[in-house]
């Protein structure tokens, strides 16, 4: 937080004293400069939908690829390392153009562009969701199982409202920079023609010809965004710590 | 106590951990009210003898029948002996992110099928029984280990079991912890429960033991009542451990 605060004066030292810098395409008091920011902003809107669905769509995958890892049968952990292994492996760009263009004449469904980005980051985070929950529920001791199973809790109710509750707290640092990383990443997805932040600031830039400003502004944006999450998440970590230890 | 039914049998249980035999061809017998107590040296088998009972270990070989029920050698039928088995650990185990009265509803509720008010109700009557219903809307991590010690012990009442088993339950307290949670345990004695308590608690198993059990090695050494082990234990190893336990 406070490097950014050091930092943002300095650009606009920095543009002061070069006469390289033409803030004028993004100056909020013209028209035309007012008009461009706003376009670029509207990017956020499919930036953060995207990232979020994204997100929730492999936090719930990530778990259920990560119980059959826990398990005491061989072959329920097999699925758990190939599924692991090789979507870990595949690049998140090749995941996108694979799922965009490949997927169709594979299945013959067609996603639209949201869609398609949506299924090629969830997927690909999927993988990194499956380690974060199966480090987080494996560090949940030994006991907590003991003690739900002289109850008689069975093995839904167990993880439901013993294990997972525990485990979760745990991970939230984690699943926090998981979010953070959705956030830049869903930036790739402007190669399939998705309308967010990057693909807006592309377009501005072949139009108006000032890279140097418009992809400062895409930095702010991506910077602003990213500080708003992790400050959520800190407050969020914060107030489930005053509930439990 | 001799004319009651056996609750519990064991006939020549054994369990391997590996290459490494934990218990070898073990018999013992419960009867209902019976108080049991369990001790020998570290090693000796004495947690894995009572979490056989309870199904935390499936046993290999022998026939261990509870309540009427024969347990099967495979793990995965703990629904059969449901709620008929309590049991209190010696690191309490209790459920950190939940308040005392949550630990004590979440299996009446989940399992038993209480309401939350039926469950509640219980919870409190229980915690008044412990002595700690001023504590009820805690975190277990507020409270000092006798109380989550006696927490633990309301926690298993509440699912109403008919037999109570115990491992090391004042271990890991400070010394000054331990005579309200043997307190607890002999108000419970008292009321007639089953009980199957490994301790090394030479005073408790004095007041309160029918049947004193010694292990060594996965094997019981010696089984007698309370009265005749302590003055006049049969086998040389019973009474040097006997003889250890009081020097300390
Ligand atoms: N899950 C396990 N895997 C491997 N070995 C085990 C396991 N559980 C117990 N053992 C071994 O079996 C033997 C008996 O263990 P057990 O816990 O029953 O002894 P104990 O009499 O309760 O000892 P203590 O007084 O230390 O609690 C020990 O040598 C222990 O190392
Ligand atoms: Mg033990």
């Amino acid at each position: 937080m406070k490097r950014v605060i050091v930092l943002l004066p300095l650009l606009l030292i920095l543009s002061g004293c070069s006469g390289n810098w033409g803030w004028y395409v993004v100056d909020p008091t013209t028209t035309n400069g007012a008009n461009n920011l706003h376009f670029m902003a509207t990017g956020a809107y499919n930036t953060i939908l995207m990232s979020l669905t994204a997100i929730i769509i492999s936090v719930i995958a990530g778990l259920l690829v990560a119980l059959p890892g826990l398990s005491e049968k061989k072959a329920w952990r097999a699925f758990n390392r190939t599924y692991v292994e090789i979507v870990r492996a595949v690049p998140i760009l090749v995941l996108i153009l694979w799922v965009y263009y490949g997927l169709p004449q594979l299945s013959g469904i067609t996603l639209n562009v949201f869609w398609a980005g949506v299924f090629a980051l969830a997927l690909s985070d999927s993988a990194f969701q499956a380690e974060i929950f199966r480090a987080g529920i494996q560090s949940i001791s030994k006991g907590q199982y003991e003690a739900a199973q002289s109850i008689s809790l069975n093995y839904r109710d167990t993880m439901r409202y013993v294990i997972l509750p525990q485990a979760i707290r745990r991970i939230l640092p984690a699943l926090g920079n998981q979010l953070v990383y959705m956030l830049k990443m869903s930036s790739l997805v402007s190669v399939i023609g998705m309308q967010e932040l990057t693909r807006k600031a592309n377009e501005l830039v072949v139009s108006e010809y000032r890279p140097l400003e418009i992809y400062t502004i895409l930095v702010l944006e991506y910077l602003v965004l990213i500080l708003i999450v992790s400050s959520g998440v800190r407050w969020l970590e914060r107030r489930m710590n005053s509930s439990e230890a | 106590m001799t004319d009651q039914p056996n609750l519990i049998e064991m006939r020549g249980v054994s369990k391997h951990f590996g290459d490494f035999q934990a218990l070898k061809d073990v018999s013992l017998d419960v009867k209902l009210g019976e108080r049991v107590v369990i001790c020998g040296p570290s090693g000796s088998g004495k947690s894995t003898l009572i979490r056989c009972i309870n199904r935390l270990e499936a046993h290999e070989a022998g026939e261990i029948v509870v309540d009427g029920v024969t347990l099967t050698q495979s793990q995965d039928s703990p629904d059969k002996i449901r709620g008929t088995v309590g049991m209190v650990f010696q690191q309490f185990n209790l459920f950190p992110h939940l308040t005392v009265l949550e630990n004590l509803t979440l299996g009446p509720r989940r399992v038993l099928g209480l309401s939350e008010d039926e469950a509640k109700a219980r919870a409190m009557l229980h915690l008044e029984r412990v002595q700690i219903p001023d504590q009820a809307d805690k975190l277990p991590r507020q409270l000092s280990g006798g109380q989550q010690q006696r927490v633990a012990i309301a926690r298993s009442l509440c699912m109403e079991p008919r037999i109570m088993l115990f491992d090391e339950p004042t271990s890991a307290l400070d010394p000054e912890m331990i005579a309200e949670v043997l307190d607890v345990m002999t108000e419970l004695a008292t009321s007639g429960m089953t009980m199957i308590v490994v301790t090394h608690e030479m005073g408790f198993a004095r007041r309160v033991a029918d049947k004193m059990v010694f292990m060594d090695k996965g094997e019981i050494v010696e089984v007698g009542t309370a009265e005749d082990v302590f003055t006049a234990p049969k086998s040389d190893r019973f009474a040097a451990f006997i003889k250890q336990i009081l020097n300390h």
